[in-house]
């Protein structure tokens, strides 16, 4: 199942409910290009919602890396909300679940952006 | 890239037929796909004309998955580490180590040309297979 990616806005927050799978040829250039497009409108406040991601392969981790590279390049900032058991554990795995602020609840990672 | 998905199909099957539990089959199944990526990407560089082939075997104690592409060979040796500090956000550079993470051997082997995986992942009591199986089968690049 290819990536559908649905935007919504809430407090300032922009937040992308992303559903399929982030990998390889499907998936990884569209979050690419939902990413950039947002930095280039100045967005600043980014949170994906990842609840409906059931897959997600070393080049999908790298798309998040590289969106949160560039969200901080660009004084935004990019958090990840409702990660699946799988894609948590891919995170673990690579020490990335250091790296990004995580969160279970969306009014708390929508607070967490103030 | 299809082949990289029939890669991936095959080995959701390798484990299901075992008895593996989700868990564990996701782990493997990525390990595969992560495997059969490298082999047309890096390995084979996309090019038409060279072809990743692919081995599926159960021997009743361990599934053992071999990739084999047509490149200009790797060296693992020199493969950054990805949890290092200084790699820990680069977009690059997870796949050898979510294999080796994933799975609990994993061999290379330098073909002439190319390079071949060897990755094994033990079968724990809970996950005896049904039957034994073997399947060989070749894929196109395309």
């Amino acid at each position: 199942m290819a990536l559908t990616i649905a935007t919504r806005q809430i407090d300032g927050v922009t937040i992308l409910d992303l559903s399929g799978r982030i990998t390889l040829g499907e998936g990884s250039v569209q979050l690419r290009d939902a990413i950039r497009d947002l930095i280039g409108k100045g967005v600043k406040n980014i949170l994906l919602s990842l609840g409906e991601v059931n897959y997600i392969d070393s080049s999908g981790l790298g798309e998040l890396v590289s969106a949160f590279t560039t969200a901080k390049n660009q004084n935004a900032d990019v958090k990840l909300l409702n990660l699946t058991k799988k894609v948590k554990d891919v995170l673990q795995v690579t020490k990335l679940y250091t790296v990004f602020d995580i969160y279970d609840d969306e009014a708390h990672a929508i607070v967490a952006f103030k | 890239m299809d082949s990289v998905a029939e890669i991936e199909a095959a080995a959701e099957k390798l484990t299901q037929a075992a008895g593996m539990d989700e868990d564990e089959s996701f782990r493997v199944v990525m390990a595969v796909r992560e495997a059969a990526v490298n082999a047309v990407l890096h390995g084979n560089s996309y090019d038409p004309n060279k072809q990743v082939s692919a081995s599926f075997e159960n021997n009743g104690k361990s599934l053992i998955i071999t990739i084999a592409d047509q490149g200009e060979g790797l060296d693992p040796e020199t493969i950054p580490d990805p949890l290092a500090p200084e790699n820990l956000l680069r977009g690059t550079g997870r796949g050898i180590f979510l294999i080796r993470s994933f799975l609990d051997e994993v061999h290379f082997r330098q073909l002439h040309p190319g390079t071949e995986l060897t990755l094994i992942k033990h079968l724990t009591p809970a996950a005896t297979p049904d039957d034994v199986t073997q399947n060989d089968k070749d894929l196109d690049t395309n």
